[in-house]
């Protein structure tokens, strides 16, 4: 059943991890932001199911449907703010959004 | 793990909460000019649950399996944040008429948002916080644009929004590789076996990133740079909460996993962590406030450093500097608010008068504002006998107590810089002539939310005993 090792995992879920982070920092269009800040949700999702198996408690599946739930909502009020800013500036390009200087 | 009928009645505070959303969710769908209702009936709402939240003082238990606690520091942080939430809605009425931004649901984003603070100063299990911190974030992201016409709210919006959300996936992140390491969510059982897991390098970057994602929250140094755009573009008055009650929930929950911490009798290995975060803050706050001439730009560095100070009593990390911080969050709360009162009552349509400018000569346009303003930089300057002084004074003497009087040095070093920027706004009220007209809305219930701030900063400034014994009497280590 559990033939995979958990390092497998770890190392995976890490490398989404970092994924995420560097698309963060480095892209600039705000809807590829935020689909990097879900990957980073993800990983910790990948992690938590990962621990859950391998430690024969079921604490981790749950906890994923609750981050799954919070990952939703913050989408669902993510893309509307996104949304109201492109009514406004007609773009969603994170260098444009600049009436402060970052 | 069965549960006790009567746990419900001790979490009696988030019951009325809770149904309090539920009943101004409903109204606000059936019934047209509900924000005409929903404003009173939430003061009342967060009154009723402070008050509430206050009577379980001394009666302090853990609920639900180890899930909530009960009375004793989550009391004092429930009634913090509903008596300022209070005053955030007392302020709001008027300036979102401004705006044209009164919608019934900001009372209930504002309701839902300090459901989410209560449960994470509650909280006893990682899970728990989580959920807390992510019901009280997502309100804010909302809040923080709801002038949602006006170009610079939309942009403090989305700011706020992905930095937090990067911030939330640090946090979820952390509790993942705690929750694998520790093989529990349970605070308690994860500080009981903490020496063990100090070995165990997956617990170790998964405790990191967790206090990496809170350094966000609650706006220390190196991860500030939403603070000053998104303090700048929002809301006035929600700037007003997410400065004061947000910072204190994130802090409550440093709190709560620090002092469970401290009385296992392990010794502080955050204190370098802590003490260059807090060092970083005060002095970069403090400095580059003197820089800035938008009133809620240079209050958003003040925020800054004053996360500093309150960092000291982290790095402290004693019996009196948790008492000091909590101190301190109650006091910086009501004068921070204060200020934010006041400069939505100045405010006028389209951001003006928030420049420091406006406020020139305002002692003839407005007496009564310009006292006020002037006691709440006082405060926040930290100049006795305001409860600013007194938040400042308890935690530099518990730092003082823990040999670290290096930090305390550099926070009255910091302090005496921020001296000049707080009392620039106080000359520019008193000793300058009006640079030019503008007429002050009339504004009660903005009035009223100024005075109420403004006698809680002297309550506190005169009689900081009162709160301080309530304070250490609940700090059971």
């Amino acid at each position: 059943m559990n033939s995979i090792p958990i390092e497998y995992y770890l190392i995976l879920s890490a490398f989404m991890f970092t994924v995420g982070v560097t698309g963060v920092l480095i892209r600039r269009n705000a809807i590829v932001i935020f689909m990097c800040v879900e990957l980073m949700l993800n990983s910790a999702n990948l992690t938590m199911v990962a621990f859950s198996s391998y430690l024969g408690q079921s604490a981790g599946q749950i906890f994923v449907f609750f981050v799954m739930t919070v990952a939703a909502a913050e989408a669902a009020v993510g893309l509307a703010i996104i949304i109201a800013i492109f009514r406004n500036k007609l773009t969603v390009n994170i260098d444009e959004i600049n009436i402060f200087k970052w | 793990m069965p549960i006790n009928s009567s746990e419900y009645l001790q979490i009696l505070p988030f019951l009325i909460l809770g149904l309090g959303i539920v009943i101004s969710t409903l109204f606000e769908m059936y019934y047209k000019n509900s924000e005409n209702f929903l404003p009173w009936f939430s003061a009342i709402l967060f009154l009723v649950t402070g008050a509430i939240a206050l009577t379980g003082l001394h009666d302090q238990t853990v609920l639900f399996g180890g899930m909530l606690a009960a009375g004793g520091k989550s009391a004092i942080f429930h009634f913090i944040f509903n008596l300022g939430a209070a005053i955030v809605v007392m302020s709001s009425v008027n300036y979102l008429n401004k705006y044209g931004a009164n919608f019934g649901e900001y009372y209930i984003l504002l309701q839902s948002s300090v459901l989410g603070m209560m449960m994470m100063s509650a909280a006893r299990d990682i899970f728990m916080i989580f959920m807390g911190l992510e019901l009280m974030s997502i309100c804010f992201y909302v809040l923080a644009g709801i002038n949602r016409k006006k170009a610079s709210a939309n942009e403090a919006s989305m700011k706020y929004f992905l930095l937090g959300a990067f911030a939330t996936g640090f946090i979820v992140y952390g509790i993942a590789l705690i929750y694998g390491s520790a093989q529990t969510t349970s605070i308690d059982a994860i500080v009981n076996n903490f020496s063990a897991l100090t070995d165990n390098v997956i617990f170790i970057v998964g405790f990191a990133i967790l206090l990496i994602g809170f350094s966000f929250k609650i706006a220390a140094f190196p991860f500030h740079m939403w603070v000053p755009d998104v303090y700048q573009g929002s809301a006035t008055t929600v700037t007003g909460l997410m400065s004061t009650t947000g910072k204190a929930a994130a802090f409550s929950v440093l709190i709560a996993i620090m002092t469970a911490i401290f009385s296992e009798n392990i010794p502080n290995t955050f204190v370098d962590y802590f003490a260059a975060l807090a060092t970083l803050s005060m002095l970069f706050g403090s400095i580059v406030a003197i820089a800035q001439d938008n009133l809620k730009r240079m209050l958003a560095y003040s925020s800054i450093s004053h996360a500093g100070y309150m960092l000291i009593g982290l790095s402290a990390g004693n019996e009196s500097s948790v008492a000091g911080i909590i101190f301190y969050l109650a006091a910086y709360a009501f004068m921070n608010l204060g200020a934010f009162a006041v400069i939505s009552v100045i405010e006028g349509e389209n951001d003006s008068n928030t420049e420091l400018n406006a406020y020139a000569g305002l002692n003839s346009k407005s007496p009564v504002m310009a006292f006020f303003m002037a006691l709440f930089m006082f405060a926040l300057a930290g100049i006795p006998p305001m409860a600013g002084f007194f938040g400042k004074y308890y935690v530099f003497i518990a730092a003082i107590e823990a040999d670290l009087t290096w930090l305390a040095v550099v926070g009255v070093f910091s302090s005496a810089i921020s001296v000049y920027f707080y009392l620039r706004v106080v000359v520019y009220m008193y000793f300058k002539e009006s640079e030019y007209d503008f007429i002050i809305q009339k504004n009660n219930s903005g009035m009223f939310a100024v005075m109420v701030s403004g006698l809680l900063v002297l309550v506190f400034g005169i009689l900081p005993d009162t709160l301080l014994t309530q304070i250490l009497s609940v700090i059971n280590y």
